[in-house]
């Protein structure tokens, strides 16, 4: 089961511009596909490298509901991830697997924001980098299904659902942990403060992204930035919790220069295929 | 429903012998899965629509489908179908009904479900006793497709297929 249809898409527009499709001929250049699989690596990356922190928590929750509710997320962020390498490996056009993609790579080689791959220090981390990212991918998800690609505008049309539901839980626990107990406020703040200054790179875009807005493949989000802050600030009101400030904002992953937890990620997730090459399930 | 075909009674009969792995009652036709069918001779293309972008259901599906198939000496093609996306508005009415008398509670519609996932009303009927006085004990269950409720009534606890749309 490794194909994605192309054909035969039947897509619903939101909002009322129309949808500028891709010329056919666009990724006859070599240029344009080797840009838009790294546009694809950029936003695919996230969900393998948050589905793989989710996954570590399978057992590990504090209690059984939030337990089944992040391996339930783990899993619709690996299934989201699979889409997207299945299409970069039918744009290769070679040998290349969507396993090959996922375990094989380098470090330098995956193109995740920092964000994802912080750790599950405690509860409250895990709930605020997961509300971060949800409420980024909610949006992303919204604007990617005025894509000029067929295949993503499918892609976002389905992970928009289950994106809906990640973002409801996220926030609902933000709001519970925030107006809880001292204990809860403090802890939960202390993630707010730690991991805010990797929001800004949600927004940062690389030399392939800046391609693929310019063809209309991706959409704009630096045009979606502002309302980002507002809705996170909203949130994070309602939760009584405080905005930080800071000055400097981390960045780095999405060029593929990530903090000093990826290597262990990659330790863990990649050893089987490394240590038994070509092992299936 | 979408539903692009119209295939010989013996194979529907095959199609319907595959069930959900998770959802035993539930065949891949009552599920909705089935997009279209093409049969030409012996070989078989079917297109299949994913529920949950993860769900580990959807192999072995496409497993068993090629598994039952080739048992009456057809090959067969699992084509994967991303759009449109599936919704639980395709599960058909006998679909709906296997899954209440298995004990899930069958999806409301969309408004309503998002009151008794967020708490605000209560509309889940309880599978054993009837009772709509439920409360939502957790928005994720056992599978990706569920949330687990309670009866106040009768006390058991049961999952609620979540409306996906």
């Amino acid at each position: 089961m490794e194909t994605i249809s192309n054909s035969k898409t039947k897509v619903i527009s939101n909002s009322a511009v129309p949808i500028k499709e891709l010329n056919p001929q666009f990724l006859e250049s070599t240029e344009n596909k080797k840009h838009l699989i790294d546009y694809l690596l950029g936003v695919a990356d996230n969900y393998l490298i948050l589905g793989q922190r989710l996954g570590e928590l399978c057992g590990h929750g504090p209690n059984l509901e939030p337990d089944i509710a992040l391996t339930n997320i783990s899993l619709d962020m690996l299934g989201q991830v699979r889409s997207f390498y299945q299409y970069i490996a039918q744009l290769k056009g070679d040998k290349t697997t969507e396993d090959d993609i996922a375990f094989l790579r380098k470090e330098r080689e995956y193109k995740n924001v920092l964000l994802v791959e912080q750790p599950n220090t405690d509860f409250g981390y895990v709930i605020v980098r997961q509300f971060f990212f949800d409420v980024y991918n909610k949006m992303f998800l919204g604007a990617l299904q005025q894509s000029a690609d067929e295949t993503l505008r499918a892609l976002a049309f389905k992970g928009i659902k289950e994106a809906s539901y990640h973002e409801r839980f996220s926030g609902d626990w933000l709001k519970r942990l925030g107006d809880g107990t001292e204990e809860s406020k403090t802890r939960v703040q202390q993630a707010v403060n730690d991991l805010w200054i990797y929001t800004d790179e949600l927004f940062h875009t690389t030399q392939a992204d800046d391609a693929m807005i310019a063809a209309g493949v991706a959409p704009d989000m630096l045009q979606l930035k502002e309302y980002y802050y507002e809705k996170v600030g909203d949130l994070l009101s309602v939760a009584t919790l405080d905005i930080p400030e800071v000055e400097y904002f981390q960045k780095g992953g999405k060029e593929g220069l990530h903090s000093e937890h990826m290597g262990y990620i990659l330790a863990d997730m990649q050893y089987m295929q490394r240590t038994y090459p070509d092992s299936k399930w | 429903m979408i539903q692009d075909y119209i295939i010989p009674q013996d194979l529907q009969n095959i199609l319907e012998s595959v069930k959900d792995p998770e959802i035993p009652v539930l065949n891949v036709v009552d599920l909705g899965v089935i997009r279209e069918v093409i049969v030409e001779g012996k070989e078989i293309t079917i297109k299949l629509t994913p529920t949950y972008s993860g769900c580990p259901a959807m192999d072995v599906i496409g497993d068993d489908l090629e598994r039952a198939f080739a048992a009456h000496g057809y090959s067969t093609t699992i084509q994967l179908i991303m759009s449109p996306p599936w919704t639980t508005d395709w599960i058909t009415e006998r679909g709906r009904k296997a899954l209440e008398e298995y004990g899930i509670a069958a999806p409301l519609e969309e408004t309503a479900d998002k009151d008794v996932l967020l708490n605000d009303k209560r509309l889940v009927k309880c599978t054993n006793c009837g009772s709509q006085n439920t409360k939502l004990v957790s928005q994720f269950g056992s599978t990706a497709c569920k949330a687990m409720f309670q009866c106040e009534d009768c006390l058991e606890p049961f999952d609620y297929f979540k409306c996906l749309k």
